[in-house]
């Protein structure tokens, strides 16, 4: 690299010019190692030296180039002939003169490499005595683009002024980014909890299935859509006919085995939106979103209770049940509204159970209010 | 104190004895089979028991036990780049001890660490003050130095020496460069952030 030191004025004997030399090169290196990102300009606005840092990522610096071949100068580089910008106080401020360039002395300038246009400095500069031949010392840093510079130009501690605080600024950054990623790995962890918790907390722990919890949150939040203008759905309350003879007869394991079975029946025979809930011993309902037709939902009851009749091996012996289902559309109601849903639900279920078990009644728009009132129609 | 603590000693224990090991000490204490959260803070007496319990479930002496908790410190890679920020050989990596708790503090405010005091006393001989409540830094300190001057590539003799004058280690450098050390690049920290980030961009 080629690092010649400009001429100087002296015009005397060639020793005198050699000593002096010497002692200014002497000079710039100490300078150097003070501010290696140090930026000497002469009045001409063209490059007379550079500190170290600065000139490893300059990019082939040869001197007595103008500014620009390798910075783009940007805040506080005024172009000769622009307006001038007042100080704090509004009085003109005075200028270091740099070719075409003026930069007050003190104030924040930006400078951006040619080379790496992504990539600002930032300084500011002090004009040097005409005695030296004028121009002005810059020393500049990196500022925010400090990461982006070390990885580019495989920067060092010894790159770094022991002044300058860019080596702390990438230790706060590393020591930040392990202490995130405890932080995420904590986030994870209690994440996987809550909803392990609120998995137990909505599920029926022997069949699987949503409990009386769940099944209440998710039937609020199908009556609220409903009477905001959603979609309808249907209700089918199911009991099972003749448990209580299979766990008398056969034991409380045949009985969960039972209930186990009728959960996989009606996980099957519901689509995905569909919610399946155990919120009794061996009472079930189904919420089927929808408008689904009458003839549908009786195809769907039969279907489940033929379904529930097939005999359920347990321990060499079989396990028969039945069930009972009542279901009610919430397009029969003007105002649909939980109570009254779950109670005609309940009466149609009682209709089944009434007219010999093992059917489905299905409650139609046109019979709500009509003969069939909640538990005891004889009464 | 901070569970980084007490879950830096955990992360030895397993990695060094083994999960079945580990699930020994922490019935012993009564902590979870998952054991601490690095950002929680559990009571100092906890930290007692822990040691005390790998002591007498490996059948250890807990200065040795210690000792070796600073060496694992040191390896493990993020913690390893962030001691190596202290300085560019190992002298200065020392000079840069004054510094640590405060540094560490810079990053994680609640992390209490001991106050250390480097003191040369010429003819590359140091003495480090470690000033604490706790006795047990000394030996953990005295294992990381140990295995930081091995990062450098220094050759250095590293006693613990807790006398009535207080907790101390003596330092003495024989050659700073011994040996070739472990590399060390400002910049490849933050490859990893940015993969650790799913950034995967660097």
């Amino acid at each position: 690299m080629n690092f010649e030191l400009p001429r100087p004025e002296l015009a005397s004997r060639d020793e005198e010019i050699g000593r002096c030399l010497a002692c200014r090169q002497t000079a710039l290196t100490e300078l150097g190692g003070l501010m290696p990102m140090y930026l000497s300009l002469d009045a001409g606005g063209r490059v007379r030296a550079m500190g170290p840092t600065l000139k490893k990522i300059a990019g082939g610096v040869g001197l007595g180039q103008p500014i620009e071949t390798y910075f783009e100068p940007r805040r506080g580089w005024r172009r000769s002939g622009a307006m001038r910008v007042p100080g704090p106080d509004g009085a003109p401020q005075p200028e270091i003169l740099l070719g075409k360039w003026r930069v007050a002395p003190g104030r924040r300038i930006h400078l951006w490499l040619r080379k790496h246009p992504d990539i600002g400095l930032r300084g500011s500069a002090i004009a040097l005595p005409p005695s030296s031949g004028g121009g002005a010392l810059i020393n500049l840093t990196f500022g925010v683009h400090l990461a982006q510079a070390v990885r580019c130009f495989g920067l060092t501690n010894d790159d770094f002024a022991p002044s300058d605080l860019a080596v702390e600024l990438l230790y706060l950054q590393e020591a930040k980014a392990v202490i995130m990623a405890e932080l995420r790995g904590l986030t994870a962890r209690l994440e996987d909890a809550r909803a392990a918790a609120l998995d137990k907390a909505m599920t029926d722990a022997l069949t699987g299935l949503a409990n009386r919890r769940a099944f209440d949150a998710e039937f609020a939040g199908a009556i609220a859509a409903t009477r905001a203008g959603g979609g309808g759905f249907a209700l089918a309350h199911l009991d099972l006919d003749h448990f209580k003879a299979v766990n008398d007869s056969l034991g409380h394991a045949a009985g969960d085995r039972v209930l186990e079975d009728v959960a996989r029946i009606l996980r099957e025979e519901i689509r995905h939106e569909d919610l399946a809930a155990r919120i009794g011993g061996d009472e079930f309902i189904l919420l089927l979103r929808g408008d689904l037709a009458s003839e549908r939902l009786k195809e769907l009851g039969e279907r489940i209770i033929a379904r529930l009749e097939v005999p359920i091996p347990f321990e060499g012996g079989l396990c028969r049940i039945s069930g009972s289902i009542g279901v009610i559309l919430s397009r029969s109601y003007d105002h649909p509204s939980a109570e009254r849903m779950i109670a005609d639900a309940d009466a149609a279920l009682y209709e089944s159970k009434r007219s010999g078990r093992a059917r489905c009644t299905i409650i139609r728009p046109d019979e709500i209010g009509g003969g069939l009132t909640p538990r005891d129609p004889r009464a | 104190m901070l569970g980084l603590i007490n879950k830096s000693i955990q992360c030895f224990l397993t990695s060094s004895y083994g999960d079945a090991v580990w699930q020994r000490i922490a019935a012993r204490i009564d902590i979870g089979p998952d054991g601490f959260e690095t950002m929680l803070h559990y009571d100092d007496v906890l930290t007692d028991r822990l040691i005390e319990a790998a002591g007498v479930v490996l059948d250890r002496p807990e200065d040795a036990l210690l000792e070796d908790v600073g060496t694992f410190l040191a390896s493990r890679e993020a913690l390893r780049r962030l001691l190596r920020f202290g300085g560019s050989n190992y002298w200065e990596f020392l000079h840069s001890l004054d510094e640590l708790p405060d540094r560490a503090r810079m990053a994680l405010p609640d992390l209490e660490l001991p106050g250390l005091r480097l003191s040369e006393q010429g003819e590359g001989r140091f003495e480090l003050r470690v000033t604490s409540q706790r006795s047990d830094w000394v030996a953990v300190l005295a294992g990381l130095l140990r295995a930081m001057a091995d990062d450098y590539g220094a050759l250095a003799l590293i006693e613990p020496d807790e006398t009535a004058r207080g907790a101390r280690l003596t330092i003495t450098l024989l050659d700073i460069t011994f040996a070739e050390g472990r590399g060390f690049d400002l910049a490849a920290g933050q490859h990893a952030v940015a993969a650790q980030l799913g950034g995967g961009g660097a």
